[in-house]
């Protein structure tokens, strides 16, 4: 079936649309009462995201936009250390699309909510003018357990920074995909649920995470720095990443400290507890690869920097992108 | 790379004490991956790594932006390599056209322009053909193919330059430079042989080196170590042109790559933005392929977008980026005055980036 406004119109066409595909898939009380709002069960302390998601293409290797929609708003909430609960999701379809598209990736964000331990309990569905895209926009809600304080200010001298995976597997897929590359690589996109559940599960007192999305590993530590003004020394041998995103990063001319990730967050937790969470992390599903990145130092100058050591002992600075990392001709 | 040691090499080049070199790279990549590196801060502050006219996208000038945004205004589609999109011509970017709905698309292969080409008959395709010797086999591959499918709709709007008369040019025009990190990958096409005559002339050392920390280290230290003889080099008849780069580079080069460049294009004068006229140092279609070129010759518009803008300085190595009144102040890679902000490859947005 092939999407048109008709289908966007609130009418016998979306119902049709709504219970078909939609409802089929999130299938929980909640979300089937089909009411203007969800009401759900809470606790005091609310932890709230928004996102939209808009790649193109809408399927590649290793995902589409529904598993990436989910991992994203989850992993936003499970930052804060909230325990993530309920999601809402908006589509903007395009008319022209393909039924059979839109149904697998409903399948997948359904699938993936379920892995996530999240339930969709509310939706929405525009069509519009176009050419058969589609678009999701999600909101989050998490709870906090009291007591817990996981922001981007609390990185103290001393720390260690841990990375949870690989660098760079999204963002050469993207890229991949469009300038139709063909190579081994897939997206990480994946819900960090077990590696932050299982870390507040051993009491490992975390000062501050963060998921390496958009803007890639510098970007993220260079901000974080600057919040909690530190340094952050990182050492460049151990910073991961899959030989095949090293060669495609080499080829066009780009750099796996800057590129986006969906399945990847640092985690900075104190030295002596540095050992612990890391055999956490490495225990828990899409944690296997962790590694201790570097260190988090006092600030030398008047302006906190985020900087690598480099295999031959020069110092590199690292800044947060600038534009959009555009592959380079030779 | 046969392991090296690091240590001996990191201390010679630490102590250096001897009279101030300048060596100058002449290749992006090298200009990337020094500044990667951070090799730069731990060397003798008497060994002074120059970045030169090492960006094939950098060193376009308007002109060509300008006849590509023209060409595309028409009803072509312009395919372009990724950072092309971001360099200024005289008003705009192709990207900045491309938001206003210019067809334009980047590709990692210029190969991919035949694809889209053929899925759309009625449209002209104009691929923007930049590069040095490295990326100009790439361009006799696509006119292969053009040939052999006779595809109708396809074009080359080029700005190619060669790297030898690019140092020559340096030399001539009073760079003092001491000794050049002769470029990797185009040294894999031209072979070692190509930079013998310039060297020769000027008595200027040239190291072929590779790309890794130790592959530069090496370069660099060999590069150091024939600055220091040269005198000697010179009486004995050594040749100054040394090649640390030998895994994939030959002295005669890639002699098939280079018969195909001289069976398509012939040698003419070319602008390099910021530098000006360099005499011989471009490639043109040969006369029987002019029907696949869509209106390279005479562009030779060179604008300034920033009257204060010093990236040719930076080019003939005569200022680092730093020097540049603008460079971190007007001129960042969100806002870029000059071409070396704007490739990745480009000097300036390498210091930028990497804190040089």
């Amino acid at each position: 079936m092939i999407i048109t406004m008709a289908h966007g119109s609130g009418g016998a066409f979306t119902s049709e649309l709504i219970d078909e595909i939609f409802i089929k898939e999130f299938d929980n009380e909640t979300v089937k009462e089909l009411e203007d709002c969800a009401v759900i069960p809470g606790s005091k302390k609310i932890a709230m995201t928004t996102d939209s998601f808009v790649v193109k293409p809408i399927e590649y290797p290793g995902g589409d936009i529904g598993r990436l929609c989910i991992c994203g708003t989850v992993n936003d909430l499970l930052m804060r250390g909230a325990k993530a609960k309920y999601i809402t999701c908006g589509f903007i379809i395009e008319e022209g699309a393909d039924s059979e598209t839109l149904k697998r990736i409903v399948h997948s964000m359904a699938e993936t909510a379920k892995e996530a331990g999240v339930i969709i309990v509310a939706g929405d569905t525009k069509v519009i003018d176009g050419n058969g895209g589609i678009m999701i926009n999600t909101a989050g809600v998490g709870f906090v357990e009291e007591g817990l304080d996981i922001n981007s200010r609390n990185l103290t001298a001393g720390d260690l920074v841990i990375l949870s995976g690989n660098l760079g597997d999204h963002h050469a897929t993207i890229l991949g995909s469009r300038m139709n590359i063909t190579n081994s690589i897939k997206s990480d996109n994946a819900p960090l649920t077990d590696i932050v559940s299982n870390l507040l599960k051993e009491k490992i007192n975390i000062h501050t995470m963060r998921d390496v999305t958009r803007g890639g590993l510098a970007t993220v530590l260079t901000e974080l720095s600057r919040s909690s003004r530190v340094d952050i020394k990182l050492k460049e041998d151990k910073i991961p990443v899959s030989n095949a995103v090293r060669d495609f990063c080499g080829l066009l001319g780009l750099d796996p400290l800057y590129m986006g990730n969906e399945g990847k967050c640092i985690i900075v937790v104190p030295k002596n507890e540095a050992g612990k969470a890391l055999e956490v992390i490495r225990n828990s599903k899409y944690g296997e690869n962790a590694v201790i990145i570097g260190e988090v130092k006092e600030m030398a100058e008047d302006k906190a920097c985020v900087y690598i050591e480099t295999e031959i002992g020069g110092k590199r600075i690292l800044d947060v992108l600038q534009g959009e990392g555009l592959p380079r001709i030779c | 790379m046969a392991e090296i040691d690091v240590k001996k090499y990191v201390e010679f080049l630490q102590n250096y004490d001897g009279k101030e070199l300048r060596l100058m790279e002449v290749c992006g990549s090298h200009t990337a991956a020094i500044s990667k590196s951070g090799i730069k801060k731990i060397i003798s502050p008497k060994i002074k790594l120059i970045s030169g006219p090492g960006c094939p996208v950098c060193v376009s000038p308007s002109a060509f932006v300008d006849k590509l945004i023209e060409l595309g205004k028409t009803g072509a589609h312009i395919v372009c390599f990724g950072d092309m999109m971001r360099i200024p011509g005289r008003n705009s970017s192709l990207n900045e056209e491309k938001g206003k709905g210019l067809k334009v698309d980047y590709v990692y292969s210029p190969m991919d322009i035949i694809p889209m080409a053929k899925e759309n008959p009625e449209t002209n395709y104009i691929f923007a053909c930049v590069g040095f010797e490295t990326t100009i086999p790439v361009y006799t591959l696509l006119l292969d193919a053009i040939i052999r499918e006779d595809i109708k709709n396809i074009k080359l709007l080029t700005a190619l330059k060669t790297m030898p008369e690019a140092i020559d040019f340096l030399c001539a025009n009073d760079a003092k430079i001491d000794g050049f990190i002769a470029p990797g990958h185009v040294s894999v096409i031209t072979g070692t042989k190509a930079f013998y005559e310039v060297s020769n002339k000027y008595k200027v050392p040239m190291a072929v080196t590779g790309f890794s920390p130790k592959e530069l280290l090496v370069g660099i230290y060999a590069l150091t170590k024939t600055c220091i003889n040269k005198d000697s080099f010179i009486k004995t008849g050594k040749s100054l042109v040394g090649n640390y780069y030998k895994s994939v580079v030959l002295e005669e080069g890639n002699t098939k790559a280079k018969d195909n460049i001289n069976k398509y294009f012939k040698k003419g004068d070319a602008i390099w933005r910021g530098m000006g006229n360099i005499k011989n140092s471009g490639l043109y279609l040969k006369d029987e392929y002019l029907k696949y070129d869509a209106g390279s010759f005479n562009l030779v518009d060179d604008y300034k977008i920033n009257k204060a803008c010093r990236c040719s300085d930076v080019l003939m190595g005569k200022i680092s980026s730093k020097e540049c009144p603008l460079f971190k102040k007007y001129c960042s890679p969100l806002t870029p005055q000059g071409a070396c902000m704007v490739s990745s490859e480009g000097s300036c947005y390498q210091a930028f980036k990497n804190g040089d």
